[in-house]
């Protein structure tokens, strides 16, 4: 080997030792925890990309340069997971050679008497005849279950190991939380879908309406299920509007084919098979409309969802008609028990429907759908239109426009279902409580040494590590017993 | 007995503990008052007299606990839930664990001279509880409907109570070191209490007793999160902060075991690891983002 690439190697040596000593892991978590903040305070897309948007718009400036160091993804950046990636390493390089040293230990005597015992903490000299002190002291350290190591003239007694094991115990826990952090990344998948009431939903990538899945995950590995909607029923408060219950009934069958099982979802209790998990995350109306043409053609009949706004279930949607000539767009809103102000004009006053209203304004022209830019479902591009008309309509009511007309049929309720597979949640979950172990293990076992060495005379002392109480009584006692008194 | 029945003895409960904190904050100030003067100059006080007054508000205390403790119960059992649904019960529960911890405290260590702070923050705590925060008792959003809201807030807040416990403690050791470096003698408040080294020992000891408490706390919520929001770790910034408390007291236990930090610098660490937890506290809740706001589903 030549002398560049030896000392190459000397360095890699060097790095990795500093890597992976204890200081370092501490600096790193130390680190994560700083890394962290942004994170809280810069709105982050995978939170809530509105937001993220409205920065943009309020701050193009300041929001461009925040971007380009990743400050609206802090948890996914490049920075971010550098510190976790070497947080990940440098425990494994501090914690497993530990851990065998450890593994080592556990079967060793105690180490030698050290030979000035008055260095040491509480040394002190005992009145007890010399033959009689060994003997007397092991059989009183053993009863204390102190590990002892028995010389020609001294006794080195050992107590609190599992203060060690405790503290490995917790840092591989932390290991295995990270694993499964990261199985879960790179295996798992987590996607939403919109689903009203009557309508069924098959577990594949087409059915949702947004999908992520793990850089390892395949599209195959989706479990093949599927859910038909039977009820949704919202319960509220009438005192404060505020919701109390929500219970979603579903038909289920996994396989899709299998004999369909009648399950409940609730916000608290998701639908699971196997890693997968099936949650009630959000809900809303779906205004039930019949449009005609001017010659009294149905053009569209159905149910769109709309988005709430408020608590009280304000919901504003869009309906688009574009195979109509000339093309028509709705932009409307659902209020489903109607109320108004003369500022707010009509809204909701509660979130159940009691008195619903459809407000619709009606617009013509080019919904710019063949534009290749993608549109929001929710709201018409008005951009190439004119309006035509403003109704608001009570149920069955009907609005007569130029070019056509528009009826309020009813409505249904939709929910918005997110589906995730998580294969590394349950390591995580062992490393947590394994972690919690260890804690408990390492913070409330004192580890502690006493000596007890004949010499012209009999000398005691101790050693408490970390400057862990209770040694100066334990040494007394120790003293007391010696002397018999 | 009604749902509204329990509410009112609730806040009968909630209000006697008001009045059990005001005697001990009466006893105690009596215990501070006099005990020290006895010091230097002869009172008709003598240090029994005061023993027994401090004597008194640690009965008042562990009185008044035990109220707030049934005022806590029988709000849970008027909405037939645990109470801790909204910030009047957080308060009233937060003011449980702090009165809690401190008997605790009192009980291991001889803790009588925060008798004194401990009052007087009890009594703002209800105080404003019961005038500000105040809300009938009412049914929980779906999301919170759940036995980890009882396993997780009730960790929260009880660590949460150790921690600012630790804080006091912490506090009083760095005010009374600068005195103390200066040469100066303590002032005449803090004649009675301990040396520095055992307030030292002291705020140590409380946080390496909560810890594995605040551990199991974050645990716990991510374990509810994963049922409720499908995924147990997702950086809502309640979580984040959660993490970053989490991480402050770990730096902080291990600068004292590993590195050996004592005294001031430690007291430091231990004060900036509670403002963490404070900052979450009011900054989540108050300017409050995440979905800890409980803004329904
Ligand atoms: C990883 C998940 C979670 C973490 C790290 C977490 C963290 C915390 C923390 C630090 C507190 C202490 C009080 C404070 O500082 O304000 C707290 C309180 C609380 N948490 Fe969580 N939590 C999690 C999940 C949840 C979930 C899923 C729910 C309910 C749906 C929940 C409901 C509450 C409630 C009701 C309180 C008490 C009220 C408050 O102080 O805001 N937490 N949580």
């Amino acid at each position: 080997m030549s002398t560049p690439q030896l000392s190459n190697f000397a360095l890699l040596r060097w790095a990795w030792r500093q890597l992976t000593s204890m200081r370092t892991a501490l600096l790193l978590l130390l680190l994560l925890g700083f890394a962290a903040i942004p994170g809280s305070l810069f709105p982050q897309r995978t939170q809530n990309p509105m937001k993220v948007t409205e920065y943009f718009t309020n701050n193009p400036g300041l929001a461009k340069w925040l971007d380009r160091l990743r400050l609206f993804d802090v948890y996914s950046s490049p920075w971010f997971s550098a510190i976790y990636l070497l947080l990940f390493i440098s425990l494994i390089g501090c914690v497993l050679p530990r851990t065998i040293e450890h593994l080592k230990a556990i079967g060793a005597k105690p180490p030698l008497t050290p030979k000035f015992l008055d260095r040491m903490e509480y040394p002190t000299s005992v009145e007890v005849p010399k033959d009689q002190a060994l003997d007397l002291a092991e059989k009183y350290l053993r009863s204390k279950r102190f590990r002892i190591r028995r010389d020609a003239e001294s006794i080195s007694a050992e107590k609190g190991y599992s203060r060690e094991t405790g503290n490995l115990l917790f840092h591989l826990s932390l290991i295995l939380i990270l694993v499964g952090v990261g199985i879960g990344s790179l295996f798992g998948s987590k996607g939403e879908a919109i689903v009203s009431v009557g309508d069924r939903f098959i577990n594949t990538p087409t059915s949702y309406d947004n999908l992520a899945f793990g850089k390892f995950q395949s599209e195959g590995s989706l479990i093949p299920f599927a859910l038909t909607v039977t009820d949704f029923k919202a319960t509220y408060d009438i005192k404060t509007n505020a919701p109390s219950d929500y219970k979603l009934s579903v038909l289920a069958a996994n396989p899709i084919g299998a004999k369909e099982v009648a399950k409940v979802i609730k916000v608290n209790s998701p639908l699971t098979y196997g890693n997968t998990k099936i949650y009630l995350q959000a809900n809303g109306y779906s205004p039930l409309v019949t449009v005609r043409d001017k010659s009294g053609k149905v053009t569209f009949q159905g149910g769109t969802v709309f988005l709430p706004q408020d608590g009280n279930l304000t919901s504003s949607g869009a309906i688009k008609l574009p195979d109509m000539k000339p093309q028509i767009g709705f932009v409307a809103s659902f209020v489903p028990t109607y109320d108004r102000s003369n500022k707010r004009g009509a809204f909701s006053a509660f979130p159940e429907v009691l008195d619903p209203r459809l407000l619709v304004s009606v617009w013509t022209g080019n919904l710019g759908l063949d534009s290749g830019r993608p549109q929001s479902v929710y709201r018409v591009d008005t951009s190439n239109m004119t309006r035509i008309g403003l109704a608001q309509l009570a149920l069955h009511q009907t609005y007569k426009f130029s070019e056509g007309s528009i009826t309020f049929e009813g409505w249904k309720p939709w929910v918005n279902l997110q589906i995730v597979d998580d294969p590394g949640k349950m390591y995580a979950l062992f490393g947590a409580i394994f972690a919690i172990l260890g804690l408990l293990l390492s913070l409330f076992t004192r580890q502690r040494r006493i000596w007890v060495k004949v010499s012209d005379r009999v000398e005691i002392a101790g050693l408490a590590k970390n400057a862990a109480p209770g040694l100066a009584k334990e040494i007394s006692d120790l003293k007391i017993k010696l002397e018999g008194k | 007995m009604t749902s509204t029945n329990y509410a009112y003895l609730s806040n009968y409960a909630i209000y006697s503990a008001m009045v059990l904190y005001t005697i001990a904050f009466f006893a105690h100030s009596i215990e501070v008052a006099f005990s020290v003067r006895s010091d230097e100059v002869k009172t008709k006080f003598d240090f029994a007299r005061t023993d027994r007054a401090g004597r008194i508000g640690s009965a008042m205390i562990f009185l008044a606990f035990i109220f707030i403790f049934i005022g806590v119960i029988f709000r849970g059992i008027s909405a037939h839930r645990v109470p801790w649904g909204n910030m009047y019960e957080f308060s009233i529960t937060g003011a449980l664990a702090f009165t809690g911890s401190y008997l605790v405290a009192l009980w291991k260590y001889k803790l009588r001279w925060l008798g004194l702070p401990v009052s007087i923050a009890v009594l703002l705590t209800l105080g404003t509880a019961i005038t500000v925060l105040y809300r009938p008792s009412a049914p929980l959003v779906p999301a919170l409907k759940s036995t980890w809201l009882a396993i997780h807030v009730s960790a929260a807040i009880a660590s949460g109570g150790v921690f600012l416990l630790a804080n006091c403690i912490a506090a009083t050791y760095l005010i009374l070191d600068s005195y103390e470096s200066k040469g100066l003698p303590r002032p005449n408040w803090a004649k009675q209490l301990p040396s520095l080294e055992s307030l030292d020992q002291l705020s140590y000891r409380l946080v390496a007793f909560v810890f594995p408490l605040w551990t199991f706390a974050v645990i716990a919520g991510a374990i509810w999160a994963e049922s409720a929001w499908g995924r147990y770790w997702g950086w809502d910034p309640k979580e984040t902060w959660a993490f970053i408390t989490w991480v402050a007291y770990a730096a902080y236990l291990h600068a004292r075991v590993t590195v050996g930090w004592r005294g001031r610098k430690a007291a430091w660490l231990c004060l900036f690891a509670g403002s963490t937890f404070l900052f979450n506290y009011i900054y989540v809740n108050i300017w409050g983002t995440g979905r800890h706001t409980y803004s329904g589903l």
